[in-house]
C-alpha cells in the first residue's frame, strides 16, 4: 500500500507541473518558443524511458529505435491526414503498428547477442526508414504535409502515462525477470525465466511508446521526412539512455532534458554546435563513467540521506 | 524400487569433432543424494547442462518424471522440477539478495502484465505471496539480514548459499548442485553439508552434486557415478568406489582415508 501512496504524491506533483504550465500557455506568459521546447523535451523523454526499457532494463542493446519512431509517424499521420481519423485514435494506432513492427523485427534479432544484435536493429531501422522513402503514398523524400495538432496537453500525457506503465513494469516480477536477464541469461533462463519471452516483450513494449512518441513527434511539425529518421535519431536516443545511466529511469529523463535544452541553445551557434554537443558527452563520460546517475534513481538519493539519520 | 525420478538413458553430446560425454547412464530415485565426480575435464558440467537445458544432447533420452526433457530449453526443465547452481557462481549481481530470490519465485505468482501495469490488487497480492515465500527462504539459509544488500556485495560463502537459496526457491524436485564447496575452508563446508542435508530433509529433494572435496562427498552421498573422459567408469555406495581400481587410478591416486 505504501507503493500507491508515493505513486499518488508523484501523480499529483506531475498534474501540478501540468497545470501551471498549461495557465502559463494559456495566459500567453509561455511564448511558442519556449511551449514547444516543453513539447520536444516531453517527446524525448518518452523515447528515452522506452529505450531504457529495452537497453537499461533488458540489456538488449538496440540502437534502431529510429525506425519505430519512424512508424509511428508515420502511421498515426496517415490516420489523421488521409483517414481524418482524430489524433488521439491516430497515436493509438501509430503506437500499435510500432509495437507490431518491434514484434517483427524483435523475434529474429533477440536472438543476436551484445555488437550482432546492435547491427541487426541498426541494419531494420534503416530498412523501415527506406521503406517510407519509397512509398509515393506517403510523400517518399520530398515528405508528407502534416496538420500540427500536437499541444502540451497530449504530450505531457503522453510522457505521464509512458513512465507509469514502464516503471509499474519494471517494479513487477516481468521487470525482475527482464532485468535477470540482463544480469546472466543462462541464469534466468535456468531459474525458469522465459527469456525470449521476456526480451521480445520487452521490446515490443519499448516500440510501442517509440510509436507513441513518433504521433507526437511528426504532428509537432507541418511535414515529416524520412531523413527524419535516419541512423543519427536512433543514437540521439541511445545517448539519452547511456549519459542518464544504463539501468536508471530517472536517469535517463534527466538526460533527455538537459541534452534536448543544452541542443536547443547551440542552434544559436551552428559552426560549433556538434564540437561543444560532443565536448559535453566526453566531460559527463569522463566524470561519471557510468552515467549521470548510475544505476540509481532519484528518489534513491533522498532515501539515502533519510536511511542515515535513521541509523544516528 | 518404483520408478526412478532421473533416468538418463545413453545420452552423448558432441562438440564438432569431440565427445565430450557418451554413454552416459544413470538413474536418481527419490530423496536420494548422489554424488556426481571425476578429474577435471571429464565432462561433470556438461552433463549437468545437458539434464538442465542448456545444451542438448546429441544422443540418447534424459527422462525426469516420466517427461523427456532433453529437447525442452532451461527455462522448461525448471518449471517440470529440476533447478541448478553454477560451478562459478551466476547471481544477479546488481539485484538485491531478495531480488534475486524473488527472480527465483517467478511462477509462484501468476499476476498478468496488465495487472501489474494498472497496480490491480492482483498484482499486489502477487508480489506480497511472492515477497513472503522469498523471505522465508532467505531465513532457512541466515541471509534475511542481508535482504537489501547487493548479491554482488556478499562475502563469498553467502554467495554460494544464496545461489542454492535461488534454486530452492524455483520449486525442484531434483536440485543440482556444482561444486557448492568450491572455495570453502572446512568450517563452512561442514556448515554447508549440515545445510545441505537440512534441505533435503525439509523439502523432500533428490540431490546430484558435483564436488572435488572427497571428504564431503563420500560423507554425505549414498551413491557416488563417476566420469572420466566423457564416459562413466564406475558407480555404486562410496565404500565400493573408494576402493574401485579404475576409480583410484583416474581420479583418487590412492585410497581416500576417512
Amino acid at each position: 500500500m505504501r507503493i500507491s501512496k508515493t505513486f499518488w504524491i508523484y501523480t499529483i506533483l506531475a498534474l501540478i507541473g501540468y497545470a501551471v504550465v498549461q495557465m502559463l500557455i494559456t495566459n500567453g506568459q509561455l511564448d511558442m518558443y519556449y511551449a514547444n521546447l516543453l513539447i520536444t523535451i516531453a517527446i524525448n523523454i518518452i523515447l528515452a524511458v522506452s529505450l531504457h526499457l529495452v537497453i537499461g532494463i533488458t540489456g538488449q542493446f538496440s540502437i534502431g529505435h529510429a525506425g519505430f519512431l519512424a512508424i509511428g509517424a508515420y502511421v498515426s499521420a496517415i490516420c489523421t491526414m488521409h483517414f481524418h481519423l482524430p489524433f488521439i485514435v491516430a497515436l493509438a494506432i501509430g503506437a500499435i503498428a510500432a509495437a507490431i513492427g518491434g514484434l517483427i523485427v524483435g523475434i529474429p534479432t533477440l536472438r543476436l547477442r551484445g555488437d550482432y544484435l546492435a547491427i541487426a536493429t541498426l541494419g531494420f531501422a534503416e530498412i523501415i526508414r527506406i521503406t517510407f522513402l519509397n512509398i509515393d503514398y506517403v510523400g517518399g523524400a520530398a515528405g508528407m504535409q502534416i496538420i500540427q495538432q500536437t499541444n502540451w496537453t497530449y504530450a505531457f500525457f503522453g510522457m505521464f502515462v509512458t513512465i507509469v506503465v514502464i516503471s509499474n513494469f519494471t517494479n513487477s516480477r516481468h521487470g525482475r525477470a527482464c532485468i535477470s536477464v540482463r544480469e546472466d541469461e543462462i541464469a534466468a533462463d535456468s531459474m525458469g525465466i522465459n527469456v525470449t519471452y521476456y526480451k521480445v516483450l520487452a521490446f515490443a513494449i519499448g516500440s510501442l511508446f517509440a510509436g507513441l512518441a513518433g504521433g507526437l513527434f511528426s504532428h509537432n511539425f507541418f511535414i515529416i521526412q524520412p531523413a527524419q529518421f535516419n541512423f543519427l535519431k536512433s543514437f540521439d536516443i541511445l545517448i539519452y539512455v547511456v549519459l542518464g545511466g544504463l539501468g536508471s529511469l530517472t536517469g535517463s529523463i534527466v538526460a533527455a532534458v538537459l541534452l534536448t535544452v543544452i541542443s536547443l541553445y547551440l542552434q544559436d551557434f551552428p559552426e560549433t554546435r556538434m564540437i561543444i554537443y560532443s565536448l559535453v558527452l566526453i566531460v559527463v563520460m569522463l566524470y561519471r563513467p557510468a552515467g549521470l546517475m548510475g544505476t540509481k534513481e532519484l528518489p534513491d538519493l533522498f532515501k539515502r540521506k533519510k536511511g542515515g539519520k535513521v541509523h544516528e | 524400487m518404483s520408478n526412478p525420478l532421473l533416468k538418463v538413458d545413453h545420452v552423448g553430446i558432441q562438440f564438432g569433432g569431440l565427445k565430450a560425454v557418451q554413454k552416459f547412464n544413470m538413474e536418481l530415485f527419490e530423496g536420494e543424494l548422489v554424488g556426481l565426480i571425476g578429474p577435471n575435464g571429464a565432462g561433470k558440467t556438461t552433463s549437468f547442462n545437458m539434464l538442465t537445458g542448456v545444451y542438448k544432447p546429441t544422443e540418447g533420452t534424459i527422462t525426469f518424471d516420466g517427461k523427456v526433457t532433453n529437447k525442452l530449453s532451461p527455462h522448461q526443465v525448471t518449471k517440470n522440477g529440476v533447478s541448478r547452481t553454477f560451478q562459478n557462481i551466476r547471481l544477479f549481481k546488481e539485484l538485491t539478495v531478495l531480488d534475486n530470490v524473488k527472480v527465483a519465485n517467478h511462477s509462484l505468482a501468476h499476476h498478468s502484465m496488465l495487472s501489474s501495469i494498472f497496480r490491480l490488487p492482483t498484482h499486489f497480492k502477487g508480489e506480497a505471496k511472492m515477497e513472503e515465500a522469498s523471505l522465508a527462504f532467505l531465513e532457512i539459509f541466515g541471509l534475511d539480514v542481508y535482504k537489501d544488500e547487493l548479491a554482488k556485495n556478499l562475502p563469498y560463502g553467502m554467495q554460494r548459499r544464496l545461489e542454492i537459496a535461488r534454486a530452492l526457491a524455483a520449486g525442484p524436485k531434483l536440485l543440482l548442485l556444482d561444486e557448492p564447496a568450491a572455495g570453502m575452508n572446512p568450517q563452512e563446508t561442514k556448515a554447508l553439508m549440515d545445510l545441505i542435508a537440512l534441505i533435503r530433509k525439509k523439502f523432500d529433494l533428490t540431490i546430484l552434486l558435483i564436488e572435488h572435496d572427497m571428504g564431503l562427498v563420500m560423507g554425505i552421498c549414498e551413491r557416488i557415478y563417476v566420469l572420466d573422459h566423457g564416459e562413466l567408469i564406475a558407480s555404486g555406495t562410496p565404500e565400493e568406489i573408494r576402493h574401485n581400481k579404475k576409480v583410484i587410478e583416474a581420479y583418487l591416486g590412492e585410497e581416500v582415508p576417512l
